[in-house]
């Protein structure tokens, strides 16, 4: 019964953000100063077409429609399972979505993966070894990159990797020209391996600087200091004491990373042109694709609302303190 | 037994002109030593219950850390600690404390809170032998009935302090120096744990129990040890603390009128 409040609850909250964040998505749209007309076809075209020929374009961008009923006409469609037609693809809105995020997954998942694996184990050693010369080494690695622009650093990675070893391409994510049925998983994974990388190098800083802050505080707890007094070893007490204590919170940051790490896509997509859903939003946002946005909008909000959900879940499934209190 | 020999065998801590200072900051380069506890002095014999008495942040928990071996980085000690007649080195202690030497703590912050208390009370020991005999001595302080797979937020302030004592003597300690084991219990609790650490005296261990409670001290110490300004004001038997005058230090007899 309990259960079941809970999960009406949360859906129903799921719900609401998913309908603000498409609305809020839809008015930014609406009210840029972008003509989707004169963006997508372009000044000189437009000159030369007829009256008739305008009208018929500016109603398939859907210009001079009232916005209002223009959202509810696509919730309409939207609830009932369908995305629409992208505008610039010419193509439904779930096909172009399929292709994308398979791309974008690639690295989301490596991204994800990487940063919190390596991030967890060097925030726990920095923690664990706090001012001494490891921490203080793993500290300014993770500082300085969490204070760089992730642009700047996919940058630095297509100099290095693909433009002066030129071991990696240097974007794209298949080689150009080839056929689709041509392309490997391999090339696949050659053309992630760049923009994945630059994901998780700022991915593992934000992780490591988090779980050492946690590190450090069960350091300095009593239940350590007493651990020491029990002739347990610093090694156990990491091991025993400190991974146990500090999981719990990294689990919470490791979803919370899905939020970052979608973000980080947007960004990272458009330096290695790689043709994900981080790149699909730049150009649905800038080209008035509206079908396009608010599908992107709402699924990249599922998903971080569904990471949460998860890490909330988790939270209650392994902490003694949340599941033996519930039961009562 | 003759009693020569007795006197000779049965130090089992023997602290002697102990000091404990810390490093402050006055500025960039320039730092001074900030001595928190001085020339301070306190024997413990097998058998014996001592208490420690003295006002929160007197230093108490700082004298237990320094036997233990535990002081935050940045302090410093110097004197001497001797245990059953051995000088207590980083080295030695680290071999000792949690056998033979125990610390019993304040209470539940003490423990893991993700761990349950029978896992914790092992330390990693999986041998039927141990198992055995943590069931024995969890039995003995009424903490049978699976109190081993409860976490330490399932337990009461009273359980808690009795499941830190079974560590102890887990371990069979001969040495076991109690921090506070109290505060946070209603009288009649508190008078039931520091049973318990006299028995553990009476068992042969030695005891030092460290509180701000001289009432509750004197009902179970042989020996009371007043500290104030960090160092030991007075060393006496507890029966002296009958009368006001045979307390020798201004700051003893004033605990004393305190407690009238
Ligand atoms: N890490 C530390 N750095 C500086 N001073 C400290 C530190 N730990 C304790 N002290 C000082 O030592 C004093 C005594 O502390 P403590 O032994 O905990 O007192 P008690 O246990 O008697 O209440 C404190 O008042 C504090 O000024
Ligand atoms: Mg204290």
């Amino acid at each position: 019964m309990e259960v079941a409040v809970k999960t009406a609850k949360n859906l129903v909250r799921v719900a609401l953000l998913l309908l603000c964040a498409s609305a809020i998505a839809f008015t930014l749209v609406s009210i840029s100063p972008l003509d989707p007309l004169q963006t997508n076809i372009g000044q000189a075209a437009l000159g030369s077409l007829s009256a008739e020929q305008t009208a018929q374009l500016e109603s398939y961008w859907g210009v001079g429609e009232p916005p209002i009923q223009r959202y509810l006409s696509w919730l309409g469609d939207f609830v009932r399972g369908d995305m629409g037609i992208s505008l610039l693809y010419r193509q439904s809105v779930a096909t172009v979505i399929a292709e994308k995020l398979a791309n974008s997954l690639l690295l989301l998942a490596f991204a994800w993966v990487i940063s919190g694996v390596l991030g967890f184990t060097l925030g726990i050693i920095a923690g664990a070894y706090q001012g001494r010369a490891i921490d203080r080494a793993i500290q300014s690695y993770s500082l300085i990159i969490a204070s760089t622009p992730l642009f700047w650093i996919g940058i630095m990675l297509l100099l290095i990797f693909a433009v002066w070893l030129q071991i990696a391409p240097i974007g794209l994510s298949v080689p150009i020209g080839m056929e689709a049925a041509d392309v490997t998983l391999i090339d696949r994974l050659r053309h992630a391996i760049l923009p994945a990388l630059a994901l998780s190098i700022t991915g593992i800083a934000n992780i490591t600087l988090h779980t050492r802050e946690k590190m450090i505080a069960v350091m300095g707890s009593d239940y350590v200091l007493f651990a020491r007094a029990r002739g347990e070893s610093t090694r156990r007490i990491v091991t025993r004491h400190g991974v146990r204590n500090v999981i719990l919170p990294a689990m919470t940051l490791q979803f919370a990373l899905i939020n970052e790490i979608l973000a980080g896509t947007i960004l990272v997509e458009q330096v290695f042109s790689y043709p994900g859903l981080g790149q699909a939003v730049v150009t649905a946002g800038l080209g008035g694709d509206m079908p396009l946005l608010l599908a992107i909008t709402v699924i990249s909000t599922a998903l971080v609302f569904g990471g949460n959900f998860i890490a909330n879940t988790l939270y209650g499934v392994v902490d003694p303190r949340i599941r033996k209190g519930v039961s009562k | 037994m003759s009693n020569i020999n007795n006197c000779a065998d049965n130090t089992v801590l023997d602290i002697r002109n102990l000091s404990i200072s810390f490093q402050q900051y006055a500025g960039r380069f320039s730092h001074t030593q900030l001595e928190t506890i001085h020339n301070l002095n306190v024997k413990v014999h097998a058998g014996e219950l001592v208490a420690i008495v003295g006002a929160s942040g007197s230093g108490k928990s700082l004298l237990a850390h320094s036997i233990l071996g535990i002081l935050p980085y940045n302090a410093t000690w110097s004197g001497e600690i001797r245990y059953r007649g051995e000088l207590l080195t980083q080295t030695r202690i680290e071999e000792l404390r949690g056998s033979e030497i125990a610390l019993v703590p304040q209470g539940v912050s003490h423990l893991d809170p993700l761990m349950k208390i029978g896992t914790q009370i092992l330390k990693g020991r999986k041998d039927a032998a141990t198992r055995q005999k943590m069931e024995e001595v969890l039995e003995r302080y009424g903490l049978g009935d699976g109190v081993e797979n409860l976490y330490p937020f399932e337990l009461s302030g009273g359980m808690a302090r009795r499941a830190l004592i079974s560590m102890a003597v887990l371990e069979d300690a001969k040495l076991i120096i109690a921090d506070e084991p109290t505060p946070g219990l209603d009288a009649k609790l508190a008078r039931r744990v520091l049973s318990h650490f006299r028995e553990l005296a009476d068992d042969g261990a030695g005891v030092l129990l460290i509180t701000h409670d001289l009432e509750l001290a004197l009902e179970v110490a042989e020996r009371i040890v007043v500290m104030h300004d960090g160092t030991a004001v007075e060393d006496t038997e507890a029966c002296n603390f009958a009368r006001e005058e045979t307390l020798q230090h201004p700051y003893t007899k004033a605990l004393w009128r305190a407690r009238l």
